[in-house]
């Protein structure tokens, strides 16, 4: 199509009304900062995809507490969660932040305890963290969509604009949202930190993103790459050929809550045989 | 007329020095909470809405209670309620003004608090009650303004306001329903996913805030020469026991719900808050106080008898108050985070810094309502003997 010099003038003029304007500068690349680079601004190439990602977890895998213990540091030493401790160095419960934690079975899924099971069985350990739902209530709740989901199913959470009404929290049936009710940094071990990940700031909420600044590299999890052998899976539900997919076809899951309709992308194994 | 909150005598004004003083004090620790966050507070990681939100939930339903004299008297021309529904409007005002004072309070990122505009979130309940709150302050703003002027002037108010007065009525019912929901649409929490819940509200609210107003009348009446009217006091008093015994009925469903259908999730919050559980029981002395006064109350307010000797009314419209501010203000919070998602018991119980900020934003809610209240004196005092027609 041709145009001439005045319907050129014309368009122009009524887009940059619009605001258009600012997108048509922006495909000319002039209104990047100058110490931008393409990395920063466009998708890596060796970053991960899913349609829908989930996790499955083994628990039978996990050998020895230590076990576990790599697992939640891993986590919380990627992520900078602060350690609140009490003097006695038992954990301050008061200012506690949880991405991923270890509850027992009675605990993670209440109510299907009986009378009858064994000690073992009802203090067994799980691991727990945001379950990334379908159709998450902390989501629905939020007057800011400071938490949202992705395209991918990973509900995430911007600290940046999340105003500390703690909505999401009265709303998370899995208890998988911590505030942070003072500074963080304050309980983050200089000789730890994790430079290249942000610390935050007192008055937000933080959760469990599975590991989306990883994904985005090429990385899986922290947690699964801290795991034994065998005990958590992470993959693209929604592709028949995954781990996650053939193990929750052939196997017997269990998710946390699943009558509440919310829909959890995490999966527990029960029974413990080899995996695909 | 606003010049009229700045002319009194000696003990007005050492009333409003006072409560300046008590605000004070909640600004003062506001700024210790503002800079160390909201740790200084006895809310943690389980328990993580506590005495703010409820006195917010709370005053939600006094501000709502303005619509119980608004009904009777715009739409059935029930005229004793002429002089008092100004205080009613009035009353609104202030106890809106508190609401947003709490929900400031328990902010944790308080500049942010533009983001709820600037993200306008409809999926949210969130959203929708803070527009609902605004506008219903707008509102009783604009009528009790309008409708006093005009009782100044001695003339009838204009005919606009009356579509103003109208609206008040389903929107004063709508911020106490959308503030309900806030609580009985969120499946993590069994105590609050009850669908009787925005009627349990707006009964207890049309029983504690019309008790209030009863109290603030009676002290107006000793303290000034504006007399709100025998009467109309009577009148609400008859009101306040209708809609107690409509809440103490909503209550008692919930319970038949929560023990009859034996789901062990729907009665262990009634259980801590009742009897204790998991071997804690610290608010079980204060909920069964709730319920003492509550039956004390009932009992005053269904005889005639006692309901006309406005001593005992006063006595019990003061127990209805402190039994459904123990209930709505402390109790149902509370018990809707206890037990929590792992179904264990963490409790909570608030910090001195936190009760004198709660303090102070009531001190700021009563200091608006007193300049408020010695403007509708003021102008009554002057009209006094003339009948009104709005």
């Amino acid at each position: 199509m041709s145009m001439d010099r005045r319907q050129f003038l014309k368009i122009a003029g009524i887009s940059s009304i619009l605001g258009f304007g600012a997108s048509v500068a922006s495909a000319t690349h002039t209104i990047w900062e100058p110490g931008l680079k393409p990395p920063q601004v466009e998708p890596n190439p060796d970053g991960l995809i899913a349609k829908r990602w989930a996790m499955v977890v083994d628990m039978s895998k996990f050998k020895t507490d230590e076990d576990i213990k790599k697992v939640t540091t891993a986590c919380h030493q990627t992520h900078n969660v602060p350690d609140f401790r009490n003097p006695d160095g038992t954990v301050d419960k008061k200012f506690e932040i949880k991405w991923i934690w270890e509850e027992p079975y009675e605990r993670t899924f209440p109510g299907s305890e009986n009378k009858f099971m064994s000690e073992h069985i009802k203090d067994m350990p799980f691991i727990v963290l945001c379950n990334h739902c379908d159709n998450p209530p902390c989501v629905r709740v939020c007057p800011t969509q400071a938490t949202f989901k992705l395209p991918n199913g990973i509900t995430m959470q911007d600290m940046h604009r999340c105003i500390g009404c703690r909505f999401c929290m009265a709303a998370c049936p899995y208890g998988s949202r911590s505030f942070n009710w003072t500074d963080p940094r304050k309980a983050i071990n200089p000789a730890t930190e994790n430079k290249a990940y942000p610390t935050r700031t007192k008055g937000v909420v933080e959760k469990c993103t599975f590991c989306t600044e990883r994904l985005q590299v090429g990385k899986l999890p922290a947690c699964v790459e801290a795991a034994p052998k065998g005990a958590m899976f992470f993959g693209d539900i929604e592709d028949p050929n995954s781990e996650v997919r053939k193990i929750v076809t052939s196997q017997l899951t269990i998710r946390r809550k699943p009558e509440l309709g919310t829909g959890p992308a995490v999966y527990y194994v029960i029974g413990g045989s080899d995996h695909a | 007329m606003l010049e009229k909150a700045f002319e009194g005598g000696k003990k007005y004004w050492a009333w409003l020095f006072f409560l300046g003083a008590l605000s004070a004090v909640g600004v003062y620790y506001y700024i210790q909470q503002f800079q160390f966050g909201l740790g200084l507070t006895g809310m943690h990681r389980d328990v993580s809405w506590g005495l703010y939100i409820g006195q917010f939930t709370f005053l939600v339903g006094v501000a709502a209670s303005a619509v119980m004299l608004v009904i009777p008297y715009y739409l059935h021309d029930f005229k004793k309620f002429g002089k008092i529904v100004i205080l009613g409007e009035f009353l609104a005002i202030s106890a809106v003004t508190m609401c947003i004072l709490f929900i400031f309070v328990d902010m944790g990122q308080p500049m942010r608090i533009m983001n709820v505009i600037l993200h306008p979130t409809p999926n949210s309940v969130m959203f929708w009650d803070s527009v609902v709150l605004s506008g219903y302050l707008a509102i009783n703003a604009l009528v009790g303004w309008v409708t006093l002027s005009a009782d100044r002037k001695g003339v009838p108010p204009p005919k606009w306001i009356k579509f103003f007065i109208y609206l008040s009525i389903p929107w004063a019912v709508s911020i106490h329903t959308v503030t309900a929901f806030l609580y009985s649409g969120l499946p993590a929490r069994h105590f609050w996913l009850s669908a009787v819940m925005a009627a349990r509200f707006l009964a207890s609210a049309f029983a504690a805030g019309p008790a209030l107003l009863i109290i603030l009348a009676l002290i107006v009446r000793k303290i000034s020469k504006f007399d709100p009217g025998k009467e109309a006091i009577q009148a609400i008093g008859k009101i306040v026991a209708y809609a107690m015994f409509a809440n103490v009925f909503l209550l008692g469903l919930e319970f038949f719900t929560a023990f009859y259908s034996g789901i062990p999730g729907h009665a262990a919050s009634f259980l801590y808050l009742y009897v204790g559980l998991e071997g804690h029981s610290e608010l079980v002395p204060m909920m069964w106080t709730s319920t003492v006064l509550a039956i004390i109350s009932l009992f005053l307010l269904v005889f005639p008898a006692a309901r006309k000797k406005e001593g005992l009314l006063a006595f019990a419209c003061l127990s209805l108050f402190i039994s459904l501010w123990i209930d709505k203000g402390f109790g149902l919070i509370i018990g809707g985070f206890v037990p929590n998602p792992f179904e264990e018991v963490h409790p909570y119980w608030p910090t001195m810094p936190e009760a004198l900020i709660t303090l102070g934003v009531w001190a700021i809610g009563f200091l608006i309502l007193s300049m408020l209240y010695k403007i509708a004196i003021s102008v009554r005092e002057r009209t006094a003997g003339i009948e009104i027609e709005h």
